[in-house]
C-alpha cells in the first residue's frame, strides 16, 4: 500500500440563521447568540436563516429563481467555501475539482398540497383529480428545486465546479459518508481537490410534517439541547455547510493555507432496534479516531431527538475530561449539513486557536482554556447512522 | 486471465453476480430473453387513474405488489429481488452477511399522495392550514410514514436484509446513478478497502406525481398508442422518453478475491469516468464536450484505446436532444472508429429505469458479453439521418463483443460511463 497522502481543509464555507462566514459565525459563538422563532410554525420551534442577499454568490437573478432557498443556501456556501480556498473563479481547479454533496429533497408548493388535501377531505376525489391539479397547479421549474442531485447541479452552473459530481441521501448519515468518501479518495490519490457539504432550510412546514410523524419536533418553547429534559424533539435549523477538502501536496503547490487537516472519517449503523446500540457504536469508533489525550474537545451534531441523544450522552459521559459543544442549541438541528457544519465549527476552531465558549445551563459541556489541536466531531442520526471524523491542527 | 492487477497497479474488478428485474420481468433469464426477442415492457398505466395526463405509459413492474403501496416500497422490493439473484449466483459471504459496503443508487424519498391523504383525512375542520396537517400527522398514529419516508430508509433496511458492512450509502446522480453506485464499489475495491462490494439501482417511481412531473417539463414521450411504439432512440421521430421501473444488482470482487474462492467470473469492469455538464439543469451541454469529457476519462482510467471498443449500450433516452448530442459525443471521440460501432439502446423495450438505468444496462452490457449478441433497438422504423450510428435496428444481432462501453448521460448534468470487460485488459 502507498503512504495514505494527508487531507487538508483549506476553505470553508458557512451561511446559517447566525449570519454568513466565518467572522460572523466566530464572533456569534463567542456571544452565545441564537436566532429561533418559536411563533411561525407555533407550536413547532425552528431556527431561521439570518437575512442575506444571495446576488453575493448567485449573482444571476434567473439562477436564483430556478431554485428554492435549501438550494440557495447551499450553493451560496458552497461559493463561500470556494472563496476561502481561493479557487473561486479558477477554472482549471475548478474544472477537475470532484464535489460529494449530501442532500434531501427541495421544498414541496404546500399551497398545492393543501389545497388537493382540502378538496379531498370534501369528497373531490373522482378519477384524475390528482392528475388535473398537479398538471395544472405545480410550477413546471419546481422539479429542479426538488430533485437531491440538483444542487450540486446548481453548484456546477453557478461555480463551475465540474470535475465529479455525487450526492449522497439518507439524512444524517449522507454527509458523514460524503466526507469519509472524499478523504478516502484523496488518500489514495483517486482525488486532489474535493467540495463537500450540505444545505438544510429550517422554514420548512413540509419537513415538520415529515418528522411529526414520529413525533421529533421540538415543540412550544425552545431550550438548549443538553436541558430539553423530558421534552425532548429537535428544532430545525437553517445550514449552508461547505468545505473544501485537498492533499497536501496539492494545496502546497499552490500556496493554499490549512485551516486544518482531516485525519479521519469513520461511519456505522448501529442496530438501534437494540437498546444501547448506539452507544456501543460511538464506544467502538472512539479508538479508531487515533487521539491523543482524552481531554481533548467533541463537537458533537446530537439532535435532541430521543433515545440517541439520551445514548450518546451515556458514551460522551464516559470521557468525562472532554469539552463537549452541541450544535443542536445554537443552529438546531440541520440534519444532512450536521455533520459538516460540525466539521467547518471544527476546522474553524483549530484555525483560531480557542473553542468557542460554552452554551449549556446543565453544565455538562465546560469551557476550554487551552488552544485545540485536536478535535472531534461526532453526528449521531436521529433514528440511524453514526460517525465520527477527527480533525486537527496542520503539524 | 492472468493478472491480479491492472496495467495502473490496481486490484483488477470483477464481477461475480447480477440480478435484475424490469418491466420485461423478474431475473436475467426472462429478461434476457424477451430482450434479444425485441419486446417491450411499455404498457398503459394501470397502477392509479390516467385522467388528465399528456402521457399515460411507463416501464411499470406491475408483476411485484407491495402492500401497503408506495414507489419507495416498491423500490426496496424490486432491489431485494435484484440483490437476492445477485447473491445467489456469486455465492460470496453467507445468508444475511454480505463482506463488503454496499452502495445504492435510488430514487428520491418523500411522503407519497396516498400516505399524505390518509393523514389529511384524519382532520376534523374544514378548510384546514398546513399547520393542521402537521398537528394531524403526530401521536404515533403514522411513525410508520417517519421510517419509510426517510432517504436512508431503503439502505438501511436492505443492510439489515443483506448485512452488508458499514454504513450504507444511498446516492443520486440522476439519470447516472446506477452507474455512479458501481463506480463507488469500484473505487472501494481499488482502494483495497474491501474485497467485495454489492451495488445495487432500483427505481419504482412510476406514480402520478413524479409522471406529472417528468410531463412538466416535457421530457416524456406524448406518443401513448400504442404505448410499445413510443420509446425510439436514434429515430427521427422520437419524442421523449418513457418512465420505466426495474432494479439491478451486481457483486463486485477483486479478482484474487473471486479466484481464491473459485467463484466464476462473469466480467470485469476494466474502467469509469464521470465529468459533470455545468451548461444547463436539464440539457446537455449541445455541443457534448462534458459527454466527450466523461468517455475520455473512462477509457483513460481502463488504460484503452478507443479501437478497443466494440460496442456502445447508448444512453439513448429516445429525447430529441439527449440522442443528438450522444451521438456528437462519440463521434468526437471514436473518430473513424464510430461507424464501426454497433450502437443499441436497452431503453427503447424496457424504458428509462431512471436511477436504476445505469445498473439496469451495464447487466444487459455485461449478458451480451456472455452471450456475444446484442440485444435490439426496437421501433427503429424512421432512422434519424443526423445520427449517423450503426445502430442494432431491431432485430438482435450476433457479433464479436470484447468490451462494451455503457452510458449514462443525464439531468442535472450528471455524466458517467463503464466500459466492461470479458477479460481483464
Amino acid at each position: 500500500m502507498i503512504e495514505p497522502k494527508e487531507v487538508w481543509i483549506t476553505g470553508i464555507g458557512l451561511l446559517s440563521s447566525l449570519g454568513e462566514g466565518l467572522d460572523a459565525h466566530w464572533e456569534a459563538l463567542g456571544a452565545r447568540r441564537i436566532n429561533v422563532d418559536e411563533k411561525r410554525f407555533a407550536p413547532c420551534v425552528i431556527h431561521p436563516l439570518a437575512p442575506v442577499s444571495f446576488d453575493a454568490q448567485i449573482p444571476k437573478k434567473g439562477d436564483q429563481r430556478q431554485m428554492e432557498a435549501w438550494q440557495r443556501i447551499g450553493t451560496y456556501a458552497a461559493g463561500l467555501a470556494l472563496d476561502s480556498a481561493g479557487v473561486k473563479g479558477n477554472p482549471e481547479v475548478l474544472s477537475r475539482m470532484d464535489m460529494i454533496v449530501a442532500a434531501g429533497g427541495g421544498e414541496r408548493d404546500l399551497n398545492v398540497d393543501v389545497a388537493i388535501m382540502n378538496a379531498d377531505a370534501q369528497g373531490n376525489s373522482q378519477p384524475g383529480f390528482l392528475n388535473e391539479k398537479l398538471m395544472n397547479e405545480l410550477r413546471p421549474t419546481l422539479f429542479l428545486a426538488q430533485l437531491s442531485n440538483l444542487l450540486a447541479g446548481n453548484i456546477a452552473i453557478v461555480h463551475g465546479v465540474c470535475g465529479t459530481s455525487r450526492t449522497f441521501m439518507g439524512e444524517e448519515a449522507s454527509s458523514i459518508d460524503a466526507a469519509r468518501i472524499a478523504v478516502a479518495r484523496i488518500e489514495a490519490g483517486q482525488s486532489d481537490i474535493a467540495l463537500v457539504g450540505a444545505a438544510h432550510n429550517g422554514d420548512r412546514a413540509d419537513l415538520l410534517m415529515l418528522y411529526e410523524y414520529a413525533d421529533f419536533n421540538l415543540k412550544d418553547r425552545y431550550a438548549p439541547l443538553w436541558a430539553r429534559g423530558d421534552k425532548p424533539g429537535f428544532a430545525l435549523g437553517s445550514v449552508g455547510a461547505f468545505l473544501v477538502m485537498e492533499a497536501r501536496e496539492h494545496a502546497e503547490a499552490r500556496g493554499a493555507k490549512p485551516y486544518a487537516k482531516l485525519t479521519k472519517v469513520v461511519a456505522d449503523r448501529a442496530q438501534r432496534n437494540q437498546a444501547g446500540a448506539l452507544t456501543k457504536s460511538l464506544r467502538a469508533m472512539w479508538p479508531k479516531l487515533g487521539i491523543s489525550a482524552d481531554d481533548g474537545v467533541v463537537i458533537t451534531g446530537a439532535t435532541g431527538a430521543e433515545p440517541a441523544t439520551t445514548e450518546e450522552r451515556a458514551f460522551l459521559s464516559e470521557h468525562p475530561g472532554l469539552a463537549v459543544r452541541a450544535t443542536g442549541t445554537t443552529f438546531g438541528h440541520t440534519v444532512e449539513a450536521q455533520f459538516p457544519l460540525g466539521l467547518a465549527l471544527a476546522a474553524l476552531s483549530i484555525s483560531r486557536g480557542a473553542l468557542y465558549p460554552a452554551n449549556d445551563p446543565t453544565g455538562f459541556e465546560v469551557e476550554k482554556a487551552e488552544a485545540p489541536t485536536q478535535i472531534v466531531v461526532l453526528g449521531a442520526g436521529h433514528w440511524q447512522g453514526e460517525g465520527m471524523a477527527l480533525v486537527e491542527a496542520v503539524s | 486471465m492472468t493478472a491480479p492487477r491492472d496495467k495502473f497497479g490496481r486490484p483488477v474488478v470483477v464481477v461475480t453476480g447480477m440480478g435484475i428485474v424490469t418491466s420485461l420481468g423478474a431475473g436475467k433469464t426472462d429478461n434476457w430473453k424477451r430482450l434479444t426477442a425485441g419486446e417491450s415492457g411499455i404498457k398503459t398505466v394501470t397502477r392509479f387513474p390516467i385522467d388528465g395526463l399528456k402521457t399515460t405509459m411507463a416501464g411499470a413492474v406491475d408483476f411485484v405488489t407491495v402492500e401497503p403501496f408506495s414507489s419507495t416500497g416498491l423500490s426496496e422490493r424490486l432491489a431485494v429481488m435484484a440483490t437476492e439473484e445477485a447473491l445467489e449466483q456469486s455465492g460470496v459471504g453467507r445468508k444475511g452477511d454480505f463482506p463488503g459496503p454496499m452502495f445504492l443508487a435510488v430514487a428520491p424519498v418523500e411522503t407519497e399522495w396516498p400516505q399524505r391523504l390518509l393523514v389529511s383525512r384524519t382532520i376534523a375542520k374544514k378548510n384546514f392550514d398546513t399547520m393542521d396537517v402537521v398537528a394531524a400527522g403526530g401521536g404515533g398514529r403514522f411513525a410508520d410514514y417517519h421510517r419509510r419516508f426517510m432517504f436512508g430508509s431503503v439502505a438501511g433496511n436492505l443492510a439489515d436484509t443483506f448485512g452488508t458492512k458499514g454504513s450504507p450509502i444511498s446516492l443520486s446522480t440522476a439519470c447516472a446513478s446506477g452507474a455512479t453506485a458501481i463506480q463507488l464499489g469500484v473505487e472501494a475495491i481499488r482502494r483495497g478497502e474491501a474485497d467485495a462490494t454489492l451495488c445495487i439501482a432500483t427505481d419504482g417511481s412510476v406514480n402520478p406525481e413524479a409522471m406529472v412531473r417528468f410531463s412538466l417539463l416535457s421530457a416524456l414521450s406524448t406518443q401513448n398508442d400504442p404505448p410499445q411504439a413510443a420509446s425510439k432512440p436514434f429515430s427521427k421521430n422520437r419524442d421523449g422518453f418513457v418512465m420505466a421501473e426495474g432494479a439491478g444488482a451486481l457483486v463486485l470482487e477483486s479478482y484474487d478475491a473471486a479466484m481464491a474462492r473459485g467463484a466464476r467470473i462473469l466480467g470485469v469492469v476494466a474502467g469509469c469516468g464521470e465529468l459533470t455538464d455545468s451548461f444547463h439543469r436539464t440539457r446537455s451541454s449541445p455541443d457534448g464536450k462534458p459527454a466527450i469529457g466523461c468517455v475520455r476519462k473512462t477509457l483513460a482510467d481502463a488504460g484503452m484505446e478507443p479501437d478497443q471498443i466494440d460496442h456502445i449500450n447508448a444512453h439513448g433516452t429516445s429525447t430529441p436532444e439527449n440522442d443528438k448530442m450522444e451521438y456528437l459525443a462519440t463521434a468526437a471521440v471514436f473518430g473513424d472508429h464510430t461507424p464501426n460501432i454497433p450502437v443499441s439502446s436497452n431503453k427503447s423495450m424496457v424504458g428509462h429505469t431512471i436511477s436504476a438505468a445505469g445498473a439496469v444496462e451495464a447487466i444487459f452490457s455485461l449478458l451480451t458479453l456472455e452471450h456475444q449478441r446484442i440485444p435490439p433497438t426496437i421501433n427503429y422504423e424512421v432512422p434519424d439521418p443526423a445520427i449517423p450510428f450503426d445502430v442494432v435496428g431491431n432485430k438482435a444481432r450476433d457479433a464479436r463483443v470484447t468490451a462494451v462501453m455503457s452510458n449514462s448521460f443525464g439531468f442535472g448534468g450528471q455524466n458517467a460511463s463503464l466500459i466492461l470487460t470479458h477479460e481483464p485488459v
